[in-house]
């Protein structure tokens, strides 16, 4: 029997590793939603109506799951029982916490001084700073098999990400 | 006992039902019904020939009450209880309604959403909306010759969830089944997608009377996914004839003119503009009952020169949605333009210089949203077979998130998430013993909860006292296709637990929902209880239809001790639903219900099983 509980890479039929053949996903994805969504079961009865919810909510959390590099990470260190503990960044290493702060600084002032061009680049920055990130879990999860590597990772690629959304914000803020 | 599964040929396959579903385009200025008749999706025509149904009612001192056309001719006269552009008002507080002061309606600010003082008394959008709705529905039920099965209404994409739900109770107080609520711009990509077969990232640039939506969606083999949306909910054609007005005003040197001078002025503002779509100029020669004169001649270049910033406001969202769906304007293939007011030639030339192509006007901007419902609905009832159904994947507009300490919010599921979805977050409490927790639900994109729209407040009691930040309330946000919220808290060492629909700060109140549906049957003298009657017999018979249909193809997944079990109930279902006791009726459809859901379960197992046969290499593992 499927049920609810299995894990996500089962449930659209892959391999359990950090590294995704996207195309594939999106397919069995989509071959799901097309049986299960509930524009399918729109004239049928409620227990079916309330199936079809449980289970295209189940499906898009899946898939948002495994499609971004950040959340599949996250997702593949719980399956081994591994917390990456976000709100505790003592295990951070000074450098990367400076360099944090540093982003952070350049972030304030350029939306103090409304400079757009600044926050492109800064973004920019961001963006190739995530790819190596990415990268690196890869490595950590499908080779080196280095959870605590993996955690870290994980941890980095979460500051980044919430960076990158203030930024964006910073962005949206100028244009209105 | 097994013998019983095999049907005869010919048996099984019942002649093709087909269900009457329509799409309603409920718009700010303008209202339409379409429907899929042999396979052509079509607009209804009133009795004199028209299909756009002006979105406008009058209520009379006599208790009649007028829609469309009629009650258009009654705004210049009795502007006080002619009630247009109500669209603007659904789901909203009178400070959240722009140009207010140029409504002539004697506004009540009730608790939530805004009231109008009529002839009739008090009304809420809600009700203006269901006179709109009910209009439509008769001329669709009188055209098609039945009664409707379900309805496909559509929604602005950027419409927040009180909007969503006050259109959801103004379908339901027509007595409209409501099969989904469709964003604007998704519809209309279906009505281009399909017919044209394109395939590719296009952009739906929805300028309507009232609202500004746009949106990004992928297309590709029979899926439409709406990557992202943004908007403005008051901006629109409305707004292009309010500047005009306002040119005009000042042109004319008149101040404070009177209610029905200025909504004569507003009516003439809006046939200048529609003109300026062919007309290089337009004069303008009117006597105001003031005993002022209007006499002017209105260029297009001056008309371009006051409303081009509003085109300017446009852009704004648009560059939003494209980061947030992380593209380029080149990027896209094809711009769809939707909305009367993007007949406008200057909005066509912005919108076709900002993307770098001309934007894609073939199918009437007006009636491609109804076409699209009606697609949709087609699709919805079940009128079309499994291999000719298409994949509509739609996202949520606004962020939904929670109150956290200090006024800020904690975002739960952030704009454009694919609905269905439901995401949970856990919270703990801030002082030692604390026993109670208030959950303020939140939609909007800003981290002051001042800057978002309140949906609902409510109270998790009953927390056992522990030290602070002991306690782990685990906040559960569902939002199903419609778009719709409801919340659930729950403590997580004794699962004490709180649930509500998010109604209550801006929607009406269910038991205000049920008053006016009394009154609205009181007043057309309608029978409640034959109605609640009817209504429950063809629920039930759907229910039968769609078991027998699933028993045919699936029975194998019963035994046969489960199948007398099902046949059993069955049989219960069809003797209630063959009398006349309504209360028998969702007895039998509770208990059916019940007895049915190992079978759905095991079908909707059966089916997933095999959307992923195609998938299952032995590689599951390396």
């Amino acid at each position: 029997m499927l049920d609810l509980k299995q894990d996500y890479f089962a449930l659209f039929g892959l391999p359990v590793s950090f590294a995704i053949d996207v195309a594939r996903l999106e397919q069995a994805y989509l071959d799901i939603q097309a049986k299960v969504h509930p524009d399918r079961f729109a004239h049928l009865p409620d227990a079916d109506k309330r199936l079809s919810m449980q289970w295209a909510t189940h499906a898009n959390e899946a898939f948002r799951t495994l499609k971004t590099p950040l959340a599949r990470g996250q997702y593949l260190l719980e399956m081994q029982g591994v917390d990456p503990a976000f709100e505790t960044n003592t295990a951070m290493s000074p450098e990367f916490l400076m360099e944090q702060m540093e982003w952070r600084e350049a972030l304030g002032e350029a939306r103090e001084t409304a400079d757009e061009d600044t926050l492109e680049e800064l973004s920019r920055r961001l963006r190739a700073s995530s790819r190596d990130l990415v990268a690196r879990l890869a490595s950590a999860l499908d080779e080196r098999k280095d959870l605590a590597l993996a955690a870290d990772t994980v941890r980095r690629l979460k500051f980044l990400e919430k960076l990158q959304h203030e930024i964006n914000d910073a962005l949206t803020a100028l244009e209105s | 006992m097994a013998l019983l599964q095999i049907s005869e040929p010919g048996m099984s396959t019942e002649p093709h039902q087909h269900r009457l579903a329509v799409g309603i385009d409920l718009g700010t200025t303008n209202s339409l019904v379409a429907t899929v008749r042999n396979g052509v999706p079509q607009c209804l025509q009133d009795d004199e020939g028209k299909t756009l149904l002006p979105s406008i009612v009058h209520y009379l001192p006599d208790g009649h009450i007028a829609v469309g056309r009629k009650a258009q001719a009654a705004l210049a006269v009795d502007p006080r209880n002619t009630i247009a552009s109500v669209k603007r008002l659904m789901g909203r507080g009178l400070k959240d309604v722009s140009h207010v002061e140029t409504m002539p309606y004697d506004f009540v600010d009730a608790e939530g959403m805004v009231r109008l003082r009529t002839v009739q008394g008090v009304k809420s959008p809600v009700e203006v909306s269901a006179e709109i709705l009910r209009d439509l529905r008769i001329r669709a039920e009188r055209s098609l010759g039945g009664e409707l099965t379900g309805v496909v209404i559509t929604v602005p994409a950027y419409f927040d969830d009180a909007q969503r739900q006050a259109t959801k109770d103004a379908a339901r107080l027509a007595g409209l089944n409501v099969l989904r609520l469709l964003n604007e711009p998704t519809a209309a990509a279906i009505a281009y997608g399909l017919e044209n077969a394109s395939e590719g990232v296009y952009a739906v640039y929805d300028l309507g009377g009232g609202t500004f939506d746009i949106s990004i969606l992928r297309l590709s083999r029979g899926v439409f996914e709406v990557v992202a949306t943004n908007g403005d909910a008051s901006l629109g054609g409305d707004d292009f004839d309010h500047r005009l007005f306002c040119w005009m005003l000042e042109n004319a040197s008149i101040s404070l003119p009177s209610d029905r001078d200025s909504r004569r002025l507003l009516i003439k503002a809006r046939e200048v503009k529609e003109r300026l779509t062919l007309d290089e100029s337009v004069p303008v020669r009117m006597t105001l009952e003031s005993g002022d004169e209007v006499d002017l001649v209105v260029n297009r270049d001056v008309f371009v020169d006051i409303t081009r910033n509003l085109v300017s406001k446009t852009l704004k969202p648009v560059r939003k949605a494209l980061r947030d769906a992380g593209l380029e304007p080149e990027d896209v293939k094809g711009v769809v333009m939707v909305g009367g007011a993007t007949r406008m030639p200057h909005v066509q030339q912005m919108v076709g210089e900002f993307f770098g192509q001309a934007p894609l006007t073939n199918l009437d901007p007006d009636t491609v949203v109804a076409i699209g419902a009606a697609m949709q609905a087609n699709v919805l009832a079940g009128n079309r077979a499994a291999e000719e159904e298409w994949l509509l994947l739609d996202v949520i507009p606004l962020s939904l998130g929670i109150e956290t300490m200090g006024g800020l919010v904690e975002k739960i599921i952030p704009r454009n998430s694919t609905i269905p979805t439901a995401r949970a977050q856990d919270f703990t409490t801030f002082k030692d013993g604390q026993t109670a927790m208030v959950c303020h639900v939140v939609q909007g994109e800003r981290e002051l909860v001042s800057a978002c729209r309140s949906l609902a407040r409510f109270e998790l009691r009953g927390i056992p006292p522990m030290v602070a930040g002991a306690a782990r309330i685990r906040v559960t946000f569902q939002v199903d296709a419609d778009g719709l919220l409801s919340v659930s808290a729950r403590e997580q060492t004794t699962g004490i637990e709180a649930r509500v629909e998010v109604k209550p700060s801006y929607g009406l109140a269910d038991h205000e929902i049920a008053d006016m549906l009394k009154s609205g049957f009181e007043h057309a003298r309608d029978d409640m209880e034959a109605r609640s009657l009817k209504e429950q017999q063809v629920e039930a018979e759907r229910v039968l239809e769609a078991t027998e249909k699933a028993l045919v193809s699936d029975g194998g997944l019963l035994d046969a001790a489960e199948r007398a079990a099902l046949d059993t109930a069955i049989a219960a279902l069809r003797d209630a639903a063959a009398g006349q006791d309504v209360r028998a009726i969702k007895i039998q459809l509770e208990s059916f219900n019940r007895a049915s859901n190992e079978f759905a379960s095991r079908r909707m197992d059966k089916s997933i099983r095999g959307a992923l046969a195609g998938h299952k290499i032995d590689d599951l593992r390396i």
